[in-house]
């Protein structure tokens, strides 16, 4: 299904392949990384960006979307709240369904506590869900926790929160053992060998995968688990505030139905941001790998509550997102087909980068390609580039595409494309949010008591870049480590006289700084009527 | 000149460009989806749909993300259907055949119509990995449905009322936990990281001043 012109680019291709199987691009210097990143990555970009006006984080950098939703009023800064009245009264509430909320709920209810979950579309309605390549864990003979930290400290530039990335490294083989035992299907040989494979900036092959549906074989191992132990989901129903006490502690959270408008009062001795990130907030124009919900809601809920963000301002643009066709436009074409071998070609056939840098390395070099060299395939939205999939039968057999990236072969073979035969057209889209509310160690924010934050609402674990894998890690690490933390916690917390002040409070703040956006935040779900799609 | 299709939502007609997914042509048309939406790619299974083109009688099922609209089609969404799961404790339960007859007993009433497998979006041999399960051969059924997203198509078009996603993940659960063979290197590292057998390593890399933390990650080996 691709145009003329397409096909007279993949002649070029298909001219080139047999010489490059076998070579392996030259990786970038750190100076050169270090010059593409500034020219091309969308982070330098100052026009993408705004300054915080209010909140604790006034005078920095925000992405402008997210700047405009934390300049914007609650939705209930005016609707009369209720909150002698609690529909829930729990231990421990999770906000956010996905895979770090339910790690999350399910070690609370391990540790006996009393947990409920909300989230505003369905349990599993995630991007947990959506993830493709794999999960990270230093578990085999020639690695070490100490060379994952070492990894991901550097694909992060080195601005990790030391405390947060140890977490992360060291309980990286216990969460792939503690899924395995859940009952989650596992890439192994018949020994029981994990297969594992590289992903950008690995030192070592640490990539786990359950073919390419890695996070949704995940997703739905926890999603069945929450259901056995029933624990209660209210479903359809977001958090729109967080609710504090007298003493200023998390007190719980005010839902609101998604269907029928209703306002409820969830209280909670303790309350888990495990709300994900903020693809949909569509950044600099970016079309996103994201799901329908990831509007950064829990960093504007915690925001306004008084929980500072960290590295709000870096956002992680994935390498090979759909370029063509439209219907699939900024879709996630998994890393797992660079680590299987495929390579980043240009319009004239040529292999201009390692296929495997790092993934802001590498978007930064597809764009420098496309906008500056010229070397770019002309799409009816832009710009792509050849990922040569092609090449992962000449190297590994016949069949492994199948095998190992199904869903990526159906995905295509929906548009008439087989990526067995042809290469594929991608571009950046973007994928993650590096920054998010600042934790402890421990999983809790340091600015309110009893509130925590797990997944992809967290700032800091990765630094300013995150390597793949690393993600679906830290929401089983941290999403597990919350559930504990908040059972235990909860133990010990007595609420004071539950109140909605800090609304007010940063209404007058707003005021003051004379911001008017005309909006009202958080989000909840993007606004797509209308007019063709993002 | 955009090219434009006519499409009936629930009855309704509305002209879309003909590049549209079904469910971004809901868009364009006006609707603010809340349910049938959910990753929008393919994975999460919340757009299930059911579709007629005018003039056939065949009833099509696919996922409203996934599939471009037409000339002439007649849309209705299925949001929602009461898939039956029943509950168990993983650790308690057994990779053996009764479990499935406990659990699942329905599946021993399909009555080989293949209803299921015709309506999957994922192109999946339902009705054969029921099969499988009615045997007690979890490994081959969880291959088998291995690319479920869960949308309960299947299940809706069942006349023996069986939820096939969830026979479909209880399956693949056993398979992963009990039959699948152990990663002993697994099993071996996490016991030496809570030994301590790490905490001086991570320690000493945690310690460096940046400078040499980035001459080390610069110039560290590359597994091949």
């Amino acid at each position: 299904m691709f145009t003329a012109e397409m096909l007279e680019s993949i002649k070029k291709v298909e001219a080139t392949r047999a010489e490059r199987i076998g070579m392996e691009p030259r990786r970038m210097t750190a100076e050169e990384k270090d010059e593409l990143l500034r020219k091309f990555h969308p982070d330098y970009r100052q026009e993408g960006f705004q300054e915080l006006k209010v909140g604790p984080n006034k005078g920095e950098k925000v992405p402008f979307e997210l700047g405009t939703l934390l300049h914007s009023n609650s939705r209930i800064k005016d609707v009369p709240i209720d909150l002698n009245h609690a529909a829930y009264d729990v231990d421990v509430l999770v906000i956010g369904g996905g895979g770090a909320g339910s790690s999350a709920a399910i070690e609370a209810h391990e540790a006996g506590a009393n947990v409920m979950m909300v989230t505003k579309l369905r349990i599993g309605d995630a991007n947990t869900m959506m993830a493709e390549g794999g999960i990270q864990a230093a578990d085999k003979e020639n690695d070490s926790p100490e060379r994952h930290y070492l990894d991901a400290f550097g694909g992060g530039h080195f601005a990790a929160r030391p405390e947060l990335l140890r977490r992360l490294v060291m309980e990286a083989p216990d969460a792939i053992k503690w899924l395995n035992e859940l009952g989650v299907m596992f890439d192994k040989d018949k020994d029981g060998r994990m297969v594992t494979t590289h992903g950008g900036g690995t030192s070592r092959k640490r990539m786990h995968a359950c073919k390419d549906y890695s996070g949704a074989e995940i997703m739905r191992v926890l999603r069945d688990e929450v259901w056995n132990r029933q624990i209660p989901i209210a479903d359809f129903t977001a958090a729109v505030e967080l609710i504090k006490d007298d003493r200023g502690q998390a007190a719980g959270a005010v839902l609101q139905n998604m269907e029928t408008g209703e306002y409820k009062v969830a209280k909670a001795k303790t309350v888990i941001i495990a709300t994900g990130g903020a693809g949909r907030l569509h950044y600099q124009n970016f079309p996103t790998s994201n799901h329908y919900g990831a509007t950064a809601d829990g960093l504007v809920m915690g925001y306004r509550a008084g929980a500072p963000l960290l590295y709000q301002d870096t956002i992680q643009y994935h390498p090979t997102g759909v370029a063509y066709p439209a219907q699939i436009f900024g879709a996630l074409v998994t890393e797992k087909v660079r680590s299987l071998g495929a390579m980043l070609i240009n319009a004239e056939g040529e292999a201009f980068m390692h296929p495997l840098e790092t993934r802001d390395v590498s978007a930064a070099s597809i764009i420098r390609e496309c906008k500056e060299r010229g070397k770019g395939v002309p799409t009816p939205t832009g710009f792509g580039i050849w990922l040569d999939t092609p090449m992962i039968e000449m190297i590994h057999g016949e069949g492994t595409i199948e095998k190992r990236i199904p869903a990526m072969l159906r995905m295509y073979l929906n548009y008439g494309i087989d990526m067995r035969k042809q290469p594929i057209l991608i571009y950046p889209t973007l994928h993650y949010q590096n920054g998010g509310l600042e934790i402890g160690g421990e999983g809790f924010t340091k600015a309110i008591p009893n509130l925590l934050v797990a997944g992809e609402a967290v700032g800091g674990i990765h630094g300013r870049n995150r390597l793949m894998g690393n993600s679906l890690l830290d929401i089983i690490v941290f999403g597990r480590n919350a559930g504990k933390a908040a059972a235990a916690k909860c133990k010990e917390v007595t609420l004071g006289t539950m109140n909605l002040d800090h609304i007010q409070a940063y209404a007058g703040e707003l005021e003051k700084a004379d911001l008017h956006t005309g909006e009202v935040s958080p989000l909840l779900l993007p606004k797509y009527t209308f007019g063709m799609p993002k | 000149m955009q090219e434009m299709v006519n499409v009936y939502f629930f009855g309704k007609q509305y002209s879309v460009p003909a590049e549209l997914t079904i469910m971004t042509a809901m868009e364009y048309a006006g609707y603010k989806l809340v349910r049938g939406c959910g990753c929008r790619h393919g994975f999460c299974g919340a757009c299930a749909t059911i579709y007629r083109i005018k003039g056939n009688n065949e009833l099509k099922t696919c996922l409203a993300c996934q599939t471009q609209v037409q000339e002439g089609m007649y849309v209705a969404t299925l949001p929602f259907f009461p898939t039956d799961k029943r509950n168990y404790d993983i650790n308690e339960v057994e990779a053996k055949q009764k479990i499935m007859m406990e659990l699942y007993p329905e599946i021993y009433s399909c009555i080989g119509c293949n209803a299921c497998t015709k309506g999957c979006p994922q192109s999946l041999s339902v009705m054969q990995y029921i099969a499988y399960a009615q045997r007690g051969d979890f490994e081959k059924c969880a291959e088998e449905s291995f690319d479920c997203i869960g949308c309960g198509i299947c299940t809706s078009r069942c006349p023996a009322g069986i939820s096939h996603p969830m026979v479909g993940v209880l399956a693949r659960r056993l398979t992963g936990k009990y039959i699948a063979p152990k990663s002993e290197h697994l099993a071996e590292r996490v016991e030496a990281i809570n030994s301590g057998e790490f905490d001086s390593l991570i320690e000493q890399v945690m310690q460096k001043p940046i400078e040499e933390m980035k001459e080390l990650y610069n110039n560290r080996d590359i597994e091949k």
